[in-house]
C-alpha cells in the first residue's frame, strides 16, 4: 500500500493510514460528521415542536392569553373523542379520501393502460398529463374556483349550453364536498398514471409473447399478466395518496374555506379553526397528537411495504 | 439530462400486433375507441389549464362573459402588465412576493442540498446502527401534516423571534426538503460504485478525499434533479407560508396570490396572469427532470 509510486503530491507529506482500527474509526467520525448536520435540522424543526404539541395538548394553553398553561390531564382527548363535531369531520375526511383516491387510481390507471398501447406519441402525451400535477395547490384551487363559479364560471356556462341549469358547485351542501373531490382528482390522477405507466412498461415482453401463443384472451392477459406485475407499484401510488388527502389543506381553504356550513370541514381544517381562529392551543394540540398518529400509522404501512418490496 | 420519456420509459408490449387475422378488425374499432378515449381525457384534463391561460389575455368584460367566450374575445397583456407593475408606476406588490419567493426556494434548497447531500452519502455507504429505521424515521418526518407542525412551530418562531421572517420560512422548508433531499441523494450514490472510493483509498487518498474528488463530481446530475425538485416543493408551499409570514416585506407569491381573491370583487384577469407567472418555471423546471419524476414525486422512495 505504501509503495504505490503513483500517490498524488499534496499527498506525499500524508501517510495512508494503516489497515485495521483507525480508518473503521475514521469512517464513524466522518459519518457522524455528515448524517448529525441534517439529524439536528430535523430534530430542531419537526421533533422538538411534536414534543411540545404533545406537551400542550395535555393543557389548556391558549396562544393570545398571557396565562401559564394548566395541566389538565387527557380533558382534551376525551373531549375530542367523544365529541359529535369531530365525528361529523372525520366522516367529511374519509368520504373526502376514499372518493379522491378511489377516482384518482381509475382514472390515472386508465389513462396509463390506454398510453401504454400507444406506439407513437407516448412521451408527449405522458408529458402532457403531469402539467396538473406540477401546479400549486394555490394555483389549482384559484383556477378552479373560479371555473366553477355559479354566475360567470366556464363549467355553468358549458353546461347551460348543453340544456342544463346552473350548478352552485360550490356553495351547496352537497355539491361542495364532490366539488372539492373533483378538483383533487384533476390534479393528482397524473400522479397515480405517472407510477402505472411505471409499473405497465416494466412488464417483461416475454411474458406477452408466450400468453399470445397460448392463445390467450385479451382479458386473461389483463387480469394474470399485466394486473399482478401492476399492483405493488400501483398499492404505493395509493397508499401515498390516501397520507396526501388526508393531510389536505390549502384546497379546502381556497376552495371552500370549509363551507357551506361545515360540509366539506375536514380534520386538517378543522385543526386550523380551532388553533387559529379559536386560539384553543390546547385542543388544537390533541387535535394535531392524533392526526399525526393516524399519520404514522398509515406510514408506517406505506414504508413497511415499500420495504417488502424493495428485498422481494 | 436529454433523454425524453421515450428512451426513459421502455416500449411496452405491442402484443396486439401479433393477434391473429381473424381479430384484427375488432382490433381497429377498439384502437379507435382507444385513441379517442385517451384524446377526451386529455382535454379535460388540459383544459383548465388552457382556460386559465386563455383568461390571463382576456379583457376583463370578456373574462366574465355569459356565455364564456372560448375564441372571439379581445387580446389584452394588460394583466401581465398588472402582474408586475403597481398602480402608480413603481414596482408591484406582487412581483416583490415573487422576489420573495426566490429567496427563499433558493436558500432553503441550497441548505437542504447541503445538509441532505452528505448525509446521503454517509447513509449509503457506512454500516450504522440502525440504518433502516433511521432512514424511515427521516422519511416519516415528511408526512407530517402541516397544519399540525405549524401550531408548536408558531409558537417556536414567537419565542425566537422569528415570525415574519425569511429566515423563518427558509429553515422550515430546508426541515421539510431534507428528508427527500437524503431519500433522493441516496439512490444515486448507490448507483456509483463504492469501489471507486476504495481504489481511491488505496492510492492514498482518504476517505473524504475520495468521496470530493471521486464521487461527487459523479453526483452533480442526480443533486441538480433533486435540488430542483425542492426547489418546485418550497416554491409551491403554501400552509407554512401563510401562517408564518404577515407582512408584505416578507410574503411569498402563494399567500400573495391567494390574497387577491380576498376582498369583494375579484380580478379574475390579474389572478389568472399571475398564476401564469407562478406556474411557468416550475413547469420548465419539471420538464428538465422529467427522466427522474417518479422519484421525486414519491419522495425518493419509488426507483425504477
Amino acid at each position: 500500500m505504501t509503495t504505490t509510486t503513483d500517490r498524488p503530491v499534496q499527498e506525499a507529506s500524508q501517510t495512508p493510514p494503516a489497515p485495521g482500527g483507525s480508518p473503521r474509526l475514521s469512517d464513524r467520525g466522518l459519518a457522524v460528521a455528515f448524517i448529525s448536520p441534517a439529524l439536528l435540522l430535523l430534530l430542531g424543526m419537526s421533533v422538538f415542536p411534536l414534543l411540545w404539541a404533545l406537551y400542550l395538548s395535555f393543557t389548556d394553553y391558549s396562544a393570545t392569553r398571557d396565562v401559564p398553561a394548566n395541566f389538565i390531564g387527557l380533558r382534551n382527548y376525551t373531549d375530542i373523542l367523544t365529541s359529535d363535531q369531530v365525528r361529523i369531520r372525520a366522516l367529511t375526511t374519509l368520504i373526502y379520501v376514499v372518493g379522491a383516491v378511489t377516482l384518482q387510481t381509475v382514472l390515472g390507471f386508465a389513462i396509463a393502460y390506454l398510453i401504454s398501447r400507444r406506439t407513437k406519441g407516448r412521451g408527449a402525451l405522458t408529458t402532457l398529463f403531469l402539467v396538473p400535477m406540477m401546479l400549486s395547490p394555490v394555483v389549482v384551487g384559484l383556477f378552479w374556483k373560479f371555473m366553477l363559479d355559479a354566475q360567470f364560471g366556464v363549467i355553468n356556462s358549458m353546461l347551460g349550453s348543453l340544456g342544463f341549469g346552473q350548478v352552485e358547485w360550490l356553495t351547496r351542501q352537497r355539491t361542495a364536498l364532490f366539488s372539492l373531490i373533483v378538483v383533487d382528482t384533476w390534479q393528482w390522477t397524473p400522479f397515480i398514471m405517472l407510477i402505472a405507466l411505471a409499473g405497465l412498461t416494466a412488464v417483461p415482453n416475454y411474458l406477452y409473447e408466450a400468453a399470445s401463443i397460448d392463445r390467450a384472451s385479451e382479458w386473461f392477459r389483463f387480469r394474470h399478466i399485466t394486473l399482478p406485475m401492476v399492483w405493488p407499484l400501483l398499492l404505493i401510488a395509493v397508499m401515498f395518496r390516501a397520507i396526501e388527502a388526508f393531510r389536505l389543506f390549502d384546497l379546502v381553504y381556497i376552495l371552500t374555506s370549509g363551507g357551506p356550513g361545515v360540509s366539506t370541514e375536514t380534520l386538517s381544517f378543522h385543526v386550523y379553526k380551532v388553533a387559529f381562529l379559536g386560539f384553543n392551543t390546547g385542543t388544537a394540540s390533541a387535535y394535531g397528537i392524533l392526526m399525526v398518529l393516524v399519520v404514522i400509522v398509515l406510514a408506517q404501512f406505506y414504508l413497511r411495504y415499500l420495504n417488502k418490496l424493495k428485498e422481494g | 439530462m436529454a433523454i425524453s420519456i421515450d428512451e426513459a420509459v421502455p416500449a411496452p408490449a405491442q402484443a396486439a400486433e401479433d393477434a391473429p387475422a381473424g381479430r384484427r378488425r375488432g382490433g381497429t374499432a377498439r384502437r379507435v375507441i382507444e385513441v379517442v378515449l385517451l384524446v377526451a381525457l386529455a382535454v379535460a384534463m388540459l383544459f383548465p389549464v388552457l382556460w386559465m391561460l386563455e383568461t390571463s389575455i382576456k379583457e376583463n368584460r370578456d373574462v366574465y362573459a355569459v356565455p364564456a367566450k372560448f375564441f372571439n374575445f379581445d387580446f389584452t397583456t394588460i394583466h401581465y402588465k398588472d402582474v408586475f407593475v403597481g398602480r402608480d408606476g413603481g414596482r408591484s406588490d406582487l412581483s416583490g412576493s415573487f422576489l420573495n419567493s426566490v429567496i427563499v426556494a433558493g436558500a432553503s434548497t441550497i441548505l437542504a442540498t447541503v445538509l441532505g447531500v452528505p448525509a446521503a452519502w454517509a447513509y449509503s455507504r457506512f454500516t450504522l446502527k440502525a440504518k433502516k429505521d433511521q432512514l424511515f424515521f427521516i422519511l416519516s418526518t415528511r408526512f407530517m401534516p402541516p397544519v399540525v407542525v405549524v401550531i408548536p412551530i408558531f409558537l417556536m418562531y414567537r419565542e425566537l423571534g422569528l415570525i415574519d421572517s425569511k429566515l423563518g420560512l427558509v429553515l422550515i422548508y430546508a426541515a421539510f426538503n431534507v428528508p427527500f433531499t437524503i431519500w433522493m441523494m441516496k439512490g444515486f450514490v448507490d448507483e456509483v460504485p463504492a469501489e471507486y472510493e476504495d481504489a481511491a483509498m488505496l492510492d492514498g487518498y482518504t476517505r473524504l478525499q475520495a468521496f470530493r474528488k471521486f464521487t461527487l463530481p459523479l453526483l452533480v446530475p442526480g443533486i441538480a434533479a433533486t435540488a430542483v425538485f425542492a426547489l418546485i416543493f418550497s416554491w409551491n408551499e403554501f400552509v407554512f407560508a401563510i401562517f408564518l409570514t404577515s407582512s408584505q416585506e416578507v410574503r411569498t407569491a402563494p399567500p400573495a396570490i391567494a390574497g387577491l381573491i380576498g376582498g369583494t370583487t375579484v380580478d379574475w384577469g390579474l389572478v389568472a396572469a399571475s398564476a401564469v407567472v407562478f406556474a411557468l418555471p416550475v413547469l420548465v423546471f419539471a420538464f428538465l427532470v422529467r427522466k427522474h419524476l417518479v422519484a421525486g414525486v414519491t419522495l425518493g422512495a419509488v426507483r425504477r
